[in-house]
C-alpha cells in the first residue's frame, strides 16, 4: 500500500487505472469474504457496487458534487442503507436461497436502471472529474490522486476489518457456517450476526462502487449485472478468505490477467481467465493467499 | 420448596401426535432429576419447550419466578438455562480449543466485553479469567486437555459428548439439561463419563435434568425421576420408588428392554 502511494506517481496512467479499479473491486471482495466465512455466497454483490457508483454519479449529475471524499461517503451511505433494509430479508436465508435471492435483487436494480431514461438507460452517464477538498488536480495528476485516496481508504477498511474479525461477533463466522443451532444455544443470534456482516459488506461494496465511478468516469447498469457479481466471486475464490489483504491482491492479479489476456487474444480472453481460475482451484484450493501463508509459516 | 424451574400445564401437539399433555413439574434448586421414557414419550419435547426451541400450545414455564415461555433459545441460554444434545452439536471444522473459544467469545460479547473498541484481554464474566485460562480450566474438568488441538470432527464418540457438555459450561448455567449424555457411548464408559460430568457440574452447584435410558445410570445419579409416557408424566418420585412403579415398569422400563 505504501509502495503504491510512493511510486504511484511514476506509474503510467493505464497502470494507475488498473490499480485503482483493483482497489475498488478489492473492497467489494473484502465484504464478500466475511460473508463467505459464514458460508454465504452472494451472487448479487454487484447490487451494492452499482448503488455506490450511482449514488456517487447522481450526486455529481444532480448537485454538481465532485469531491472524492463526499462521493465515497455517499456511496457507502446509500449502499449501507439499502443493505440494512434488505438485510432483514436476506439474513433469514442460507445456502443457495441466499445466493439466488441476492442475485434476483441485483437484477431488479439492473432492470430498473435500464428502463430509467433520466439516468441514461442502458448507456448510463458520465461522472464528473474528481476534485479533492474543492481542488481540481491537474489532468496528469487526477488518476494518481484518486489512486492515493482509494489506497488509503482500502488500507483503513482492511485494518478495521482485521480488528473486526478478532471481535466475538467477527469470530462467530466459522461457527455460523458449521452449526447454527449451537450458535443459538450458546446465546448468540446467527441472524443478527449475518445482518451485521451483510451491512458491512454492502458498505464496502458501495465504497468500491463510488471509487470505480470516479476512476472510470462513466457508469452504466452493467455494474449491477450478474456477470459483475460473478467477477467478484471469481476474485474471492482466486484470492481466498485467509487474510484481509488477500482480496486486494486477488483483484490486482485479476486485473492484470484480464488486461494481459485481452491484449494477447481479444476474442478468447475469458478462456484465459477461466483457465487461471481452474489452476487456482486445483492447485491452491485456499486461494492465492495460501502461497504467502505457506512461506511465512 | 425452593423451586428454580416450574413447568405448568404444558401441552404440545404435532398434528395428531401428542408430544406433551398437561405436564406439571416443579424442579428444586440444586437437584439432579432423571427424565426417563421410551422414544417419543415426550422427554426431548419437554427439553425443547424449556429451552425455547418449541413453543407449547398451552401452559407456562417459570424460571426463578419469571415467565420464559415465549423466549428464544439464545435468550433462555443467556438467563442461565443451557442444554446439551443427544447428537453432539459441535463446530465440526474447528479444533476443540476453537470450539471452546467461540463459546467464550459469545459470553464475552453478550457481556459487552472484547468488542471492537476494547483493549487487552477481557475477563470472562463469572470466571474473572482471560478466555484462554477459562478454556484450560474447563478442559481440565472434562479431561479434554489432550484433545485440545484435535478437530472436533475426528473425536471419539465419548469425547464428542464431553465437549458438547463442556461447551455449555462457558455460560455458567444455573440449570443444565442433558439430552442422553451417555447415548452412543459403550457400556463400560457410561459410568466414567457420567461421573466426570456430574463432578464437574455439581462443583458449580448447577441444577441438572438428564434424559437417560439406562436405568442403572438413572438410579445411581438421579435424586428424582420423571417418567414420561405418551406426552404425560406418569411418575414423579425418587428413583427407587419410581422405577418400582407398576405403570413405569410396564410402559418405560419394559419398553426400553423391548426396544
Amino acid at each position: 500500500m505504501l509502495a503504491l502511494l510512493a511510486f504511484g506517481q511514476f506509474l503510467p496512467q493505464w497502470m494507475l487505472f488498473l490499480a485503482t479499479v483493483a482497489l475498488a473491486k478489492g473492497l467489494v471482495v473484502l465484504g464478500l469474504m466475511i460473508l463467505l466465512r459464514c458460508g454465504l455466497v452472494s451472487f448479487g454483490q454487484a447490487l451494492y457496487y452499482c448503488i455506490g457508483a450511482y449514488a456517487a454519479g447522481m450526486l455529481g449529475r444532480l448537485y454538481g458534487v465532485s469531491d472524492v471524499f463526499t462521493l465515497m461517503l455517499a456511496g457507502m451511505a446509500a449502499s449501507g442503507l439499502v443493505g440494512f433494509v434488505l438485510g432483514f430479508l436476506l439474513a433469514r436465508y442460507r445456502n443457495i436461497f441466499f445466493g439466488l435471492l441476492s442475485l434476483a435483487i441485483s437484477m431488479i436494480l439492473y432492470g430498473l436502471l435500464v428502463k430509467t431514461e433520466a439516468l441514461g438507460s442502458s448507456d448510463g452517464f458520465h461522472v464528473l472529474p474528481s476534485t479533492l477538498f474543492g481542488v481540481r488536480p491537474a489532468d496528469a495528476w487526477v488518476r494518481y490522486a484518486v489512486l492515493a485516496v482509494a489506497a488509503v481508504a482500502a488500507f483503513i477498511a482492511a485494518l478495521l476489518m482485521h480488528r473486526y474479525l478478532d471481535t466475538p461477533l467477527g469470530r462467530l463466522a466459522p461457527a455460523i457456517k458449521d452449526n447454527e443451532i449451537r450458535v443459538e444455544y450458546m446465546g448468540a443470534s446467527a441472524r443478527h450476526a449475518i445482518h451485521v456482516k451483510y451491512v458491512i459488506a454492502a458498505v464496502l461494496a458501495g465504497l468500491g462502487g463510488a471509487i470505480a465511478a470516479t476512476t472510470v468516469g462513466h457508469i452504466d447498469p452493467e455494474m449491477a449485472y450478474w456477470t459483475t457479481s460473478g467477477e467478484f466471486i471469481f476474485i474471492t475464490i482466486l484470492a481466498g478468505t485467509g487474510n484481509v489483504i488477500a482480496p486486494f491482491l486477488g483483484a490486482l492479479i485479476f486485473g492484470i490477467i484480464q488486461t494481459v489476456a485481452f491484449g494477447l487474444s481479444p476474442n478468447t480472453w475469458q478462456m484465459v481467465l477461466g483457465g487461471s481460475l481452474l489452476v487456482v482451484i486445483v492447485f491452491l484450493p485456499d486461494g492465492l493467499w495460501s502461497l504467502f501463508r505457506r512461506r511465512f509459516t | 420448596m425452593n423451586t428454580i424451574l416450574h413447568a405448568k400445564q404444558l401441552s404440545k401437539n404435532f398434528g395428531a401426535v401428542t408430544a406433551a399433555s398437561d405436564i406439571n413439574a416443579a424442579i428444586e434448586r440444586d437437584s439432579v432429576v432423571g427424565l426417563i421414557g421410551t422414544n417419543g414419550a415426550g422427554k426431548t419435547t419437554f427439553i425443547n419447550m424449556i429451552t425455547g426451541y418449541l413453543k407449547p400450545d398451552r401452559g407456562r414455564i417459570l424460571y426463578e419466578g419469571r415467565d420464559i415461555t415465549e423466549l428464544a433459545p439464545r435468550e433462555v441460554t443467556r438467563l442461565g438455562i443451557c442444554r446439551s444434545f443427544q447428537i453432539p452439536q459441535l463446530y465440526a471444522s474447528l479444533t476443540v480449543f476453537e470450539n471452546m473459544m467461540i463459546g467464550i467469545g459469545v459470553v464475552l460479547g453478550n457481556a459487552g466485553r472484547g468488542g471492537f473498541f476494547s483493549r487487552g484481554r477481557p475477563l470472562v464474566p463469572g470466571y474473572d479469567l482471560p478466555a484462554e485460562d477459562v478454556a484450560e480450566r474447563i478442559f481440565e474438568r472434562f479431561g479434554l486437555g489432550e484433545y485440545r488441538d484435535r478437530n472436533a470432527q475426528v473425536l471419539p464418540g465419548g469425547v464428542r459428548k464431553l465437549l458438547d457438555i463442556a461447551l455449555t459450561m462457558v455460560a455458567r448455567p444455573r440449570i443444565l439439561l442433558l439430552d442422553e449424555p451417555t447415548s452412543g457411548v459403550s457400556a463400560e464408559e457410561k459410568f466414567v463419563i457420567m461421573e466426570m460430568i456430574m463432578k464437574a457440574v455439581r462443583a458449580e452447584g448447577i441444577t441438572v435434568l438428564f434424559v437417560e435410558h439406562d436405568m442403572e445410570v438413572v438410579s445411581r445419579f438421579a435424586e428424582r425421576v420423571l417418567a414420561f409416557y405418551d406426552g404425560r408424566i406418569i411418575a414423579d418420585a425418587p428413583p427407587q420408588i419410581a422405577l418400582a412403579d407398576a405403570e413405569v415398569k410396564r410402559y418405560v422400563v419394559g419398553g426400553v428392554l423391548r426396544a
